[in-house]
Parts: structure tokens; sequence; C-alpha cells
């Protein structure tokens, strides 16, 4: 199964305005999403800096980091690809056409818009990532409704006998989405003229649906839906077909099969009944195989190509971030095992396992997308610059290695610190002794934010000009000695 | 099996996603609202006094949960550091309910009783006064605003459609009650507000006695955490789950 038949491109006036829009958009949340992710990582080192103001403290500004980079960043890079890749591959105009995706683009922002400004103003039904009140909740399914009415219809109306596999795991991650939206935000508002409303699960059922919900949205947000970018924009960027067929298919049923059970690993040892603990623990370690039969499937793409990763930056970014969801999914099944989970929950391990996904990944795979795309949606010859490519990629990744590290040690060390006991029986260490301890790794932990945010910046500087349509003079990379005539005579 | 039939029909494709996705989310949580041993039987917990609730929408408003857990866990070091590890039955009035991720700061199910009024007031203002190492942020601006509560009777309404217990009485009296838990006037009865509350924690805590501030109600909400459930008559053999 190849990436794409080849198609006249003539042929079809696709709706790309909307793309383009997104795009941008992608770029312009992912940088207030790092930054703020820089300022409450500088607030844990230095307390000051919450600066005495309501709106600013660590409290209200997280969930705005998490949602900017999740949803806004995450979401609008989802739209852009997901709507980008489904026409090409059905070979249709987006069903709807431009007026269906001013109404996403737009749309889509407004709920930005309205949960950040929320949380600022102290608006959160403290959900985490799931945060926005009741009427941010039904704009969302608004929007989210017409979002798999444009996919889907154009489906409907493609010239292509098969559906092409990305669009199958973009599918997967609208309709999850939505059945998880609609479970985990019931609620009742205390007033139709007030923000306020109350969820209508309590304790534990509440705790079981928000970690039903919760570690789905890493699963089907974060994972189906960026695994169907993987699965477009790498076989393009690497001009070969995907790996194996059937891997495609094993790996998407068991997938998404297997995902909805893991959420009760988030509440080991708590007042969950134990066998769902027990349930939830099995089915996140059995997920560990389609997790790794999807990274086998992406990086062996590169068979017959591997080559390419010295000359082309962009690929090299998608590789890497196939190689970083390798490794926190092998890291996830390993924490949600009991025993393990009894020493990483509650410390930064967690914050660092969602990093490595979350920056090397969920943005990896993103900023190889954008720069595939931006030269295409303005019709560029290339590119600005690759070099700059190549200097984002390795502030970028200098970045995440100083944050997943820092936290690994802050983790480990503080799980360990909790439980100590001295020669007389004694806890060793009092809490405040191991939020001290915790410095050094924070400041760590914050350059490390400040290095993939200087590295975003690069990108932004790289995109503006390429869409200008300049280009930089700069010495092409080096093509290795034999590697175009290996290909050519394979 | 011959996948192409998926491959080809967006609606058949969409529903056997719907089903494949649904399996695990029906096992694990149906079973939880009709079981009887999801929540243990316990004595003492009681829906939270007005005052309470207010102080709560507090902690909610606040992202207190971002950095404090509401949720021990049964090892000897947590039980050791802070008490007896939480049951169900404890948050069975929460809506939603608080038991957090993250541990930048202690856990906080069973803070309740642990420091005097003055010391949470003075902590809240400017945590590193008391703690010096501490990284918490400081909300001194609880103090200095009134708190809202003329809707305090329509909370407690909407949570009695999502099912707490709240009786008529409650609901009449959550004006009253907020002032006199929180003593605006020090000389108001308070034995209904304890007979409608057992436990509740009556005081002004915010040493500012002219005031019912959001301090007052962050403070009270702190105050009774974890100290509802008389462990004396607990047997947690009979509830192993």
């Amino acid at each position: 199964m190849t990436a794409a038949a080849a198609v006249p491109p003539a042929a079809i006036a696709y709706e790309d305005d909307c793309i383009r829009k997104f795009t941008i958009a992608t770029v312009f949340w992912g940088v207030v999403g790092f930054l703020v992710g820089v300022i409450i990582a500088l607030q844990l080192a230095f307390p000051v800096l919450n600066l005495d103001l309501p709106w600013t403290t660590f409290g209200r500004l997280r969930p705005v980091h998490t949602s900017a980079v999740i949803f806004a960043f995450g979401g609008n890079a989802l739209f852009a690809t997901s709507l980008y890749c489904v026409q090409r591959t059905c070979r249709a105009r987006l069903f709807g056409g431009s007026g269906m995706g001013s109404f996403l683009f737009w749309g889509f922002q407004l709920v930005i818009v309205m949960a950040a400004s929320g949380y600022v103003l102290g608006i959160t039904q403290s959900k985490e990532y799931a945060e926005p009140e009741w009427y941010v909740d039904l704009w969302l399914t608004v929007v989210w409704v017409g979002y798999l009415i444009a996919f889907a219809g154009t489906i409907m109306k493609r010239k292509e006998p098969h559906i092409y596999v990305a669009n199958w795991f973009f599918l997967a991650f609208i309709l999850t989405i939505a059945v998880l939206h609609l479970g985990n935000n019931v609620s009742v508002p205390v007033s139709l003229f007030g923000t306020k409303s109350y969820i209508i699960w309590a304790g534990v059922q509440d705790a079981m649906t928000q970690w039903w919900y919760g570690h789905n949205a890493v699963g089907f947000f974060l994972t189906a839906g960026f695994l169907g970018m993987m699965y477009y924009f790498i076989p393009k960027q690497a001009e070969r077909p995907v790996y194996s067929y059937r891997l495609s298919i094993v790996h998407f049923w068991t997938l998404i099969f297997l995902y909805i059970w893991a959420g009760p690993h988030h509440l080991h040892y708590t007042a969950l009944p134990d066998w769902a603990q027990t349930l939830g623990m099995v089915f996140s370690i059995m997920l560990w195989m389609p997790s790794w039969g999807g990274m086998i499937n992406g990086i062996m793409t590169l068979s017959g190509a591997w080559d390419k990763l010295r000359t082309d930056p962009i690929l090299r970014f998608m590789v890497a971030s196939v190689a970083f969801y390798g490794m926190s999914t092998f890291e996830g099944p390993m924490m949600s095992i009991k025993a393990v989970n009894s020493l990483s929950h509650y410390t930064d391990w967690t914050i660092g396992h969602v990093h490595s996904g979350a920056l090397g990944w969920v943005a990896f795979v993103t900023f190889g997308c954008v720069y595939y795309l931006v030269p295409r949606l303005w019709n560029r010859p290339r590119l600005y610059s690759l070099r700059f490519v190549t200097y984002h990629f390795w502030v970028a990744t200098i970045g995440i290695v100083l944050y997943i590290t820092a936290m690994w040690i802050s983790g480990i060390m503080q799980g360990l610190m909790w439980r100590a006991y001295d020669s007389y029986g004694f806890l060793q260490y009092s809490f405040i002794e191991t939020v001290e301890a915790m410095h050094p790794y924070y400041v760590i932990r914050a350059s490390g934010g400040i290095l993939f945010l200087l590295g975003a910046l690069i990108m932004v500087y790289n995109l503006i000009k390429t869409i200008k349509g300049d280009i930089r003079t700069e010495t092409a990379f080096e093509q290795p000695v034999g590697a175009a005539a290996m290909r050519a005579g394979e | 099996m011959r996948h192409e039939i998926l491959e080809k029909n967006v609606i058949l494709l969409s529903i056997c996603i719907l089903i494949t996705v649904s399996i695990g989310g029906l096992v694990q949580l149906v079973p939880l609202f009709a079981m009887e041993q999801t929540i243990e039987k316990v004595d003492g917990v009681r829906p939270y006094s007005p005052l309470e609730l207010a102080g709560r929408n507090i902690y909610v408003r606040e992202g207190c949960y971002t950095c404090h857990s509401q949720q021990v866990r049964p090892f000897r070091d947590e039980v050791e550091r802070y008490g007896h590890y939480s049951l169900a039955a404890e948050s069975m009035y929460d809506h939603p309910f608080q038991w957090g991720s993250k541990r930048s700061g202690p856990d906080l199910a069973r803070v309740g009783g642990k420091y005097s009024n003055e010391w949470h007031a003075a902590h809240l203002t400017n945590p590193r006064s008391v703690v010096p190492e501490s990284i918490m942020p400081p909300y001194g601006f609880l103090a200095r605003r009134d708190l809202n509560y003329a809707d305090i009777a329509d909370h407690l309404r909407t949570l009695r459609i999502v099912g707490v217990p709240y009786t008529d009485e409650q609901i009449a009296q959550a004006g009253a009650d907020v002032a006199t838990q929180a003593q605006a006037e020090p000389t108001d009865d308070t034995d209904a507000l304890l007979a409608r509350y057992p436990k509740a924690v009556v005081g002004d805590f915010d040493g500012d006695p002219e005031r019912v501030t959001e301090m007052d109600a962050l403070v009270a909400y702190l105050q009774m955490l974890g100290t509802l459930v008389d462990f004396t008559s607990y047997k947690p053999e009979l509830d192993y789950r």
C-alpha cells in the first residue's frame, strides 16, 4: 500500500485555505504553550515568579500550559494534517468546502480562547485535561460534530476504492474523543448565566471516569491521531511505502482495543477497587505490543532509504519522533506495574514520562509535518533553510534530554526519600526536605524547556522566511557516496 | 477476515471502531456504579457544610489539585506521614473528586486539624513566612476578598440534583450557615449548624471577625479534610475489594 497514488494535482481543487490557517495556528499555539511551560517550570524553581497575583499562580497557569500544548498546538496540528491527508488520499475536496473549513478553524480557536481565558480567571472544573466548564464543553461538541461530518463526508465522496490507513487512525481519534468528551463532562450548571457546574459523577466513580478520559486523551488524541500523521507523512517524506500493510491492520485494531482499558493505572493503590486497578495494569502492559508494532512499522518504512536521515533533516524529525514514541511506550507500561507505580506515582517521573512523549513524539512529528506542509501549502520550491531545521532539531533534542533526565532523577529521588527510614525506624525526611532537594533538577528542567522553546523560535523564523518566498544560500547536505546509486539500482 | 470490507465502507468502519473502544470502558466503569462494595460502609461521612463547600470551590478554582493529592495510599510511610489510608467513602460526595495526580506539595487528605487556623492563614498569605523552603504560590488575595455566597443555596440544590443528599432544611439555611460557621456574629448559636453538619469546625478562620472572606471558606474546608470518618468503628477486613 503506497502513501498515495500519483494524481495530477490540478485535477482536484483541494480546500487548503483552512489547512494554511490551522498550520499557522499550530505554530502560534505551540510557541505560547512552550512559553507558558517554561514559565511554570521556573515558578517551581523560583516561587517568587508567581508574582503574588491571582491570575499568574502555578495552579491557574498549569492548565493553560497543558491545554495549550495538547489541544491548541496538538489539536490544530491534527486538524491541519488530517484534513490535508484525507483530501489527498481520497482524491476529494473537503466535504463542506471552504465554509466548513472556516467554521472548523474559527470554531476551534474560540474553544481555545474561551478555555484559556477561563483558567486564568479561575473558571475550571478541575478535571485534568478536561478543565473547561460546561459552556466550552458544549461549544466543543458542536465543533467536533462538524469535524466528524467534514472528515467522514470527505471519505464518503472519495475517488479511491480503499480508505487509506492514516484515515483509520484519524477516524478512530475523532470518534473516540467524542465519546470520551461526552462521558467525562456530564455536568449540571448552577445557573444558566454562570460559569460554575457540578459534575454528575462523584468520588471513586468520578476518578475512574476522569482517568478513562485522561489516559485516552493520551491514547487517542496524542497517539492515534499522531499515528495517522506518521502513516501519511513519513512515507511521503521518505518516498517509500509503509513497511507492512498487515502490521498496520494488527497495529490499528489492537491499539484502539487495548488503550481504553489502561486508565486505572493512574489510580493504583487508591480507593478504586483492586480488580479495576489490576485490569488497568494488565492491559497497560499488553499495550506495549501494539505500540512497538506501530513503531516498527513507522521506522522500517525507511527500509532502503536510511541514508536520507543524513541529508533530510525533516525526515530526521519524523524518525526521531517515532523513536521517542517507542521509548515512552516502553516506559509507560513499566510505570503501570503496581510495584513501580508505588514509587513513581505523584513524583516528577510521571512528568518526565509525559514530556518524553509530548516533546519527543507529539511535538517532533508535528514539526516534521509542518516543515513538510509549509512549502507545499504556500507553493514554495523548498524551505527557506534546511540547515535551520537541523539547528532546530539539535537544540530541541538537547532540551528534551535535559528535561527528561532531570525529571527521572528528581522523581526517583523524591519517591525514595518519601519512603526512607532512619536506623531508629522513623521517617528520615520531612516532606519539605524532599521539596528542597528538587531545586537543582527544577532549574535543569527549566533550562531544557528554554532550549526547546528556542528551537521552536528557530522554526518560526524559518517558516516566516519560507512563506515570504526567501531561499537561504547554503551548501546542500552531502549525499553519502553510492547511496543514490544504490537506490537507483534497487 | 477480509479487512477490505472495512476499508471500503466508512460507516461500517466507524461502527467497528466504536464497538472496539467501548468494551474496555464499559467493563471498568459500569460495575463501579452497580457493585455495593465499591464504597465502604463507614460512620461519619456527611455532605459539605455550605462554608466548606465554598472553600472547596476555591480550592478547585485555584488549581490546588495540580500540586496536592488527597489520597493516602496504604503504605507504611504514607500512613505514618499522613494518617489512615483514604477510603472511597470519604469522597462519596465529592463533585468533582480531588484525588490529584502529583505531590509537588504534601498530600492533604487528612490535613484537617493538624495546624491552627492562624497557621493556615499565614501560610496561605505567604507560604515562606512559615515554611522557608516552600515553593507554593502566595494566596494573600483570598483574605482581601469577601466571599460571594449569595447563591450558595443554588449550589446545594444543584448538588442535590447530582446525588448529594442535602435536605430542604440544609438548603434553606445555607446562607445563614455560612455566616454562622465563619463566626460573622460570634454570639450566633451554632447548635443547629452542628446538628446539620456534625464535626463542622466553627471559627473566625482568617483572623478578621468583620467579614466572611474567601480565606475563611478555604481554611474551613482544609480544617475538615479527612476528619469525618470514625475509624474506631471501621473494620477494614470487612471491606476488602
